[in-house]
């Protein structure tokens, strides 16, 4: 909520002319009202020498939750402003930069009529942010500002300094230097590069956006070699409109209830995968040797338990050798995607007649999953806990009792043959457990022994001699089907 | 002719309170008019009104196939809900009345006919005089008549259980309906019962059992009533004199019997019928050998008499030999016997070649108590509200009872192995030890949950669903998890000068309420957590099903609150032992102990939202503020008119600062359990019982003893005060007690109605407590400046309502959970109401209430 922007001068060149330059005149405090609360605009120093123009945002934090009244989680349309508690009123955010550019509008198009000869000329600058948000870190603020012929000093400021195990908040103070630059230039670099490392979506972005990018970019954005980072970031703030609009909000609420963030309980969904059209090569592996199998096992109805985003049941849809496909996920965002993915309410009626998606849950048994030929879990047992997994070896092979059941799992053997992986870790946060070839294989023979299921093994990626296969598949085989004797009672 | 000679000149017919019954008759017999006159409106569907409702016109005969749809719909709905159906149509021909009977077989009610022939003259007649009917041809009513004749002798063949045929106006018209019960209802009969488990020939120990139920001679001092589940015949060596006891009683008044597939059997044979002299037969033909004809045939009589089941005590007991669902209950149809008598199979055979039982105990979902037997378990136990009392007695096990409404079992040992098992008996109870999980249709979708504090209680779709996302991935086993907490409303907002929150609103409210005494209890510093600890391991087995845990630590939407086990191992020991050390075991005659406590510090859970949310606001705040206020005393010092804005920006700054103090208070270094806190403030339920009602002051001094006996340091007491709403005095120091402590930092208060469940003089449920939250501590709620008067102004502007409604339900619903956890009542109704807690948790409210 507030910076300051510092030139020095001479008698020939006084600094006081950056008041010309910025519209403000240096011996007056004014202010200007914004949409997030009131701009202030005062020179703590003013002489030829030296001349400081501060600016500060009195952000309005109560009027701000109220804005979106109705919408959702007390009332805030999107999540970061719905806090109420929030760093808003004080960190140099996205809602300086808007203040920035109302305040300073004519200096940041480069029009002084009063001196327009100094305001098309570089002049010595100083620019401290006390409070900068930036997700990325110094590193990411030196990419962003170097380039552009800025000298920057940049300190981390910590967290908490009566606690200093927690380390570094993900604010910086920061001072940009440069004898090279024009005022308007450095405050379109501003208005463009502060909300980038905010980072946050809280943005009304109207329909322009692109056109005004291009337009405060002009210049220096195309050059820039983190152009892509600051355009996708600058531009994410539209895709989070789109990702609001399904925002699940009762999710939301139960984090909250608990003191926990969102993002703790909401992450059945990756949010990178989400928009990613490239699959990885082992995801595609896998879903090739789950059809072969379930091919080979002649399954024409099928479950996909935990069908997550619905890649799986999209592949399906295009063998018509699966008359029947069910999609299955406890996630109803993962669901909703899944949904948009098949493009489900533009498909033809004999097409969408042959999937269904719905909600259910493996840790209960579902009357509607009785009767499959075959059931995939592919990469699902991994996100219970353990103590929690007979509940879904009987959901699945005690009630639902599908003819043929696949299960994939990571083989934690493999992930030393991950680079990027350090040691230790399993490949997702969500992943509860990761087994190795011989506890997946011990697991899986007990559940077919209780179950009346054969079970057989076949490795998915390249099967490493010595660690084996990055992807672990268990094949079962009912050994009688009890759902058909049933039926034919029944009949 | 009055209404009486018709009475008593007429034809009785009875009808079945729970049957289909169709009327058959031509066009124009008065089949509407007799319905009119005999049952309730309600319970009359006409084809003709159906046409009506599918074509706009009653007579519009293209629109009978879609008119019929809707009869059978809406007769198959009634019939489902258990209410008797009359279909007044023509029915004369066979094939709509075969469509009927199929109807009444599947939700096995009687399907009974009434049959109006009435003159063809006379149909002519009243069918001319109805204007939308005059134009019908003759030759309708001809054929109706024709075909009527034709069917009339055969309608008992085709399926109709009764045959009523009134021939004839005057008959017609004279005939008076009966309602008859049904001979399995025996919802009158209240008992109390001792339900006797498959005696076999075992007649020394049933003699033994009746002794130890207090029976003198087949005959209870107190009135009770013995009822056999079946099968007191074959394998044992007196199948005799347990048929001679067993009858005696029936005959006398003092016993119900319902038919096991061995009697079924046994029955049939007596009457001739060839059937293999299999399992245990061939020892009861012996045995019968020498009594005497007249008790063979008596026998016979008996056998041939017995109802396959009977639903008993205001419906709340069902006893049948082989178990049976909720939707045969009462029922009648050959299917619901064989389901009594013999239960339901897979089709499979079993390793011993005997067929494998369909466990229809597990989906059992209804509120009727099941008490059968048919098949040995080496104990009898509860599954899902039904249990099976075949404990093997001629196998060498044990002859059980259970005493109703007690719920008590009396079992004497077998005297002897008298014959050898075909299979070692084993229990078949299942939800135990094999972690099988609860039915998806006991949660999902729209739902109403009935609780006995508040009536029914509605979940939303769209909030269980959330929940089933919670449980599903975050949740420690349902079976540990028995209880949920409910949200808590803040005290009403108060107008004092710098305050959101103050006392004084709370002991106003609880006055309004007429609640007198109060208790004041200190909020702690931490995370809401619920405890279950069991006393071993073994007890945890026992009574929760689960192999390995000793209880369950989790927080208030029922995630682990540690993710290491053995930490929670840890801390659940140091519980175990207090209670040890206290003596509340016996005391309270348990093995488990549900808790409702804080765990300290916050940090401890919350670090999360601790260092992205108030850490960072305190950061930025903290980097931001020096550098502006620097900069406006520097435009000061030059002149520039800033005093307004610099004091305003020096105020900011220290509510900043007031708000980092606020938040570090809740964050402490633990190292492994040093550090950490708990303090427990309520017993929530022990075997047996829910403490929720035990009034405040008695569950503080258990758990102050609770807490005197932790040598770790881990539990830590909960300050309190009681105060008076009525006394100025008292509440005065109330508030003194809550300035003093927030003002030292603390949290602030909750404000509890000492009687714990409390309803108003209208018999409203009042709110089991209130919080009174500290001004400095609402700064982490509300934020660093909430407390500038025109903030506080626009805050003040919050609506309660909501919340306070929430916090009712999700009380009753908690409450509910624990009176169905102490009533021993199966899993998956325990599980229905915490799981709505949760649902609840996520309606949309004012999450800084």
């Amino acid at each position: 909520m507030f910076l300051t922007i510092t030139t020095t001068g001479s008698p020939e060149r006084p600094a006081t002319d950056l008041g010309f330059l910025l519209h403000k005149h240096p011996e007056k405090s004014q202010a200007f009202s914004t949409s997030y609360g009131t701009a202030h605009v005062l020179y703590p120093e003013a002489d030829a020498e030296r001349c400081t123009a501060a600016l500060l945002l009195e952000v309005d934090a109560v009027a701000l939750v109220r804005r979106g009244k109705g919408k959702g989680r007390g009332g805030a349309p999107d999540a970061a402003l719905a806090q109420y508690v929030n760093d808003r009123p004080y960190a140099a955010s996205s809602l300086l930069a808007v203040a920035l550019s109302s305040v300073f509008s004519s200096a940041m198009r480069g029009v002084c009529n009063a001196r327009p000869e100094r305001a098309a000329q570089p002049l010595p600058l100083r620019i401290e942010v006390p409070a900068l948000p930036a997700r990325g870190g110094p590193e990411l603020v030196r990419r962003l500002f170097e380039p552009l012929g800025w000298a920057v000093t940049v300190e981390p400021v910590p967290l908490d300094p009566q606690f200093p195990e927690w380390g570094d908040s993900r604010y910086v103070r920061l001072v940009l230097e440069s004898d090279a630059l024009t005022l308007a230039e450095a405050l379109r670099h501003l208005y463009v590069l502060l909300p980038v490392l905010d980072d946050a979506k809280h943005y009304w972005v109207a329909p322009d956006e692109v056109d005004k990018l291009l337009r405060v970019g002009e210049g220096w954005l195309p050059e820039h070699p983190e152009q892509k980072l600051i355009t996708s970031r600058y531009l994410s703030r539209r895709w989070s409109l789109t990702r609001e609009a399904m925002e699940r909000l009762e999710l939301v609420r139960l984090a909250e209830a608990d003191d926990s963030e969102v993002e703790e309980i909401d992450n059945a969904v990756e949010a990178e995968s989400e928009t990613e059209e490239k699959p990885t090569p082992l995801a595609v592996q896998r879903r090739d040797a789950i059809i072969a199998a379930l091919k080979a096992s002649g399954a024409a109805r099928v479950l996909d338990l935990g069908c997550g985003q619905g890649q799986l049941v999209q592949a399906l849809l295009k063998d018509p050798a699966f008359t029947e496909i069910v999609g299955v996920d406890v996630s109803m965002r993962a669901l909703t995607i899944a949904g948009r993915r098949l493009k489900l309410d533009r498909m033809g009626e004999r097409q969408a007649s042959r999937v269904t998606l719905f909600q259910s849950s493996l840790a209960y048994t579902d009357k509607r999953l009785g009767g499959y030929d075959a059931a995939v879990l592919c990469e699902v047992i991994e996100h219970l806990d353990l103590p929690r997994l007979p509940a879904l070896e009987y959901a699945v092979f005690g009630a639902a009792r599908p003819r043929t059941v696949l299960v994939t799992t990571p083989n934690v053997e493999y992930n030393v043959r991950w680079e990027s992986l350090p040691a230790g870790h399993v490949r997702h946060g969500d992943h509860r457990f990761e087994w190795t070839r011989e506890e997946f294989r011990t697991w899986a023979r007990a559940v077919a022994e209780r179950h009346g299921y054969g079970v057989e093994f076949v490795p998915v990626g390249p099967d490493d001699p010595e660690v084996g296969p990055p992807t672990q598949m268990a094949v079962f085989t009912a050994v009688v089907n009890v759902n058909d004797e049933k039926e034919a009672k029944a009949a | 002719m009055s209404e009486n000679t018709r009475a008593t000149n007429g034809r009785v017919l009875p009808v079945t309170d729970l049957s289909l019954v169709v009327l058959v008759g031509a066009s124009g017999s008065g089949k509407s008019t007799f319905a009119r006159r005999h049952f309730k409106p309600t319970e009359v569907i006409s084809s003709d009104f159906c046409r009506g409702l599918v074509s706009d016109d009653e007579n519009d005969q293209s629109a009978t196939r879609d008119a019929f749809d809707v009869l059978h719909y809406i007769a198959g709905k009634r019939l489902a809900a258990g209410r008797r159906t009359v279909v007044d149509a023509t029915s004369v021909q066979q094939d709509s009345r075969r469509q009927l009977i199929e109807l009444a077989r599947k939700y096995d009610v009687l399907p009974i006919a009434i049959v109006l022939d009435v003159p063809e003259e006379v149909c002519a007649e009243r069918n001319a005089a109805r204007t939308d009917r005059a134009d019908m041809p003759r030759r309708v009513i001809q054929r109706h008549i024709r075909e009527l004749r034709r069917s009339v002798r055969h309608l008992e063949r085709e399926g109709f259980r009764k045959v009523h045929v009134l021939r004839g106006v005057e008959d017609v018209d004279n005939a008076t309906v009966v309602t008859e019960k049904r001979f399995n209802d025996l919802t009158h009969l209240t008992g109390p019962f001792d339900i006797v488990g498959d005696i076999h020939g075992c007649a020394a120990e049933l003699e033994s059992l009746l002794a130890k139920l207090g029976y003198v001679d087949g005959v209870h001092p107190d009135g009770r009533t013995a009822v056999f589940v079946g099968d007191l015949v074959d394998r044992g060596p007196d199948s005799p004199g347990v048929l001679r006891r067993v009858m005696s009683m029936v005959k006398s008044g003092n016993a119900l019997c319902v038919p096991g597939n061995h009697e079924n059997k046994y029955g049939r044979y007596l009457k001739g019928r060839k059937v293999q002299h299999t399992h245990g037969l061939a020892e009861t033909i012996e045995q019968m050998e020498t009594e005497s004809e007249e008790f063979r045939a008596q026998v016979r009589e008996f056998i041939d008499g017995l109802v396959s089941h009977y639903v008993l005590d205001g419906g709340k007991l069902v006893v049948c030999h082989a178990g049976l669902p909720e939707k045969y209950h009462g029922r009648t149809s050959g299917r619901v016997r064989s389901h009594a008598l013999y239960g339901d199979t897979t089709g499979e055979t079993d390793e011993f070649g005997l067929p494998v039982r369909y466990p229809w105990a597990e989906d059992y979902r209804g509120r009727a108590a099941v008490v059968y037997g048919h098949t040995p378990v080496p104990d009898a136990t509860w599954l899902n509200n039904t249990i099976c009392l075949d404990t093997g007695a001629v196998f060498g096990g044990k002859l059980t009872a259970l005493r109703w409404p007690e719920r008590e079992l009396v079992d004497v040992p077998a005297e002897k192995v008298w014959y050898e098992p075909a299979k070692p008996l084993r229990t078949e109870a299942p939800g135990g030890h094999d972690g099988r999980p609860l039915d998806l249709a006991d949660v999902h979708g729209r739902r109403v949950v009935e609780t006995r504090h508040q009536g029914r209680v509605a979940i939303r779709e769209e909030n269980a669903a959330a929940a089933l996302e919670v449980m599903s991935r975050f949740a420690v086993d349902p079976r540990l998890l028995p209880y949920l907490p409910p949200t808590m409303a803040p005290t009403a907002t108060s107008h004092e000068e710098g305050y959101l929150e103050h006392p004084a609103e709370a002991f106003a409210q609880y006055a309004r309420d007429g609640v007198e005494r109060v208790v004041c209890e200190e909020k702690h510093m931490g995370s809401r957590a619920v405890v279950l600890v069991c006393r071993d391991a073994e007890a945890a087995r026992k009574r929760f099903g689960v192999d390995g845990p000793t209880g369950s630590l989790y927080t208030r939407t029922g995630r682990p609150f540690l993710d290491d086990e053995s930490v929670t191992e840890t801390i659940l020991d140091r519980v175990r032992t207090a209670i040890g050390e206290a003596g509340l075991w016996d005391e309270l005659e348990t093995d488990w102990l549900l808790l409702d406590a804080e765990l300290m510090p916050w940090s401890l859970k919350a670090s999360g939202l601790l260092r992205s949310q108030y850490a960072a606001v305190g950061a930025a705040s903290g980097a931001a503020f020096p550098g502006a206020l620097a900069a406006l005393e520097g435009a000061s010092a030059r002149g520039v008119d800033v005093a307004d804005l610099l004091a305003r920006q020096r105020e900011r700054a220290s509510d900043a600062a007031a708000f980092t103090e606020a938040y570090r208070r809740y964050c402490w270094p633990t190292d492994g359990l040093d550090g950490v806190r708990l303090a427990p403030f309520q017993i929530l339920a022990v075997q047996g019982r829910s403490l929720a009602g035990l009034p405040h002051d008695e569950q503080l001094t258990l758990l102050d003893r609770l807490v005197e006996h932790d040598s770790t340091g881990l539990l830590q007491t909960t300050r309190r005060l009681y105060v008076d709403t009525g006394d100025p005095e008292s509440v005065r120091a109330g508030v003194d007690w809550w300035l003093e402590m927030t003002g030292r930092g603390g949290e602030g208060m909750v404000v509890k109605p000492i009687g714990a469940v409390v309803r108003s003089a209208e018999g409203r449920l009042v709110q089991p407590g209130i919080k009174c939250r500290g001004r400095e501590y609402l700064r982490i709620i509300y934020g660093p400046e909430y407390t500038r008067p025109d903030n506080l102004d626009r805050l003040r502007k919050r609506f309660l309502n909501h919340k306070r409604s929430l916090a009712i339900r999700e009380y009753a619903l908690g409450l509910e959970a624990l009176d169905r956890l102490a009533e021993g009542e199966p899993l998956w109704r325990v599980h229905e109401a915490v799981f709505g807690v949760l649902a609840l948790e996520s309606e949309p409210v004012d999450p800084r209430l």
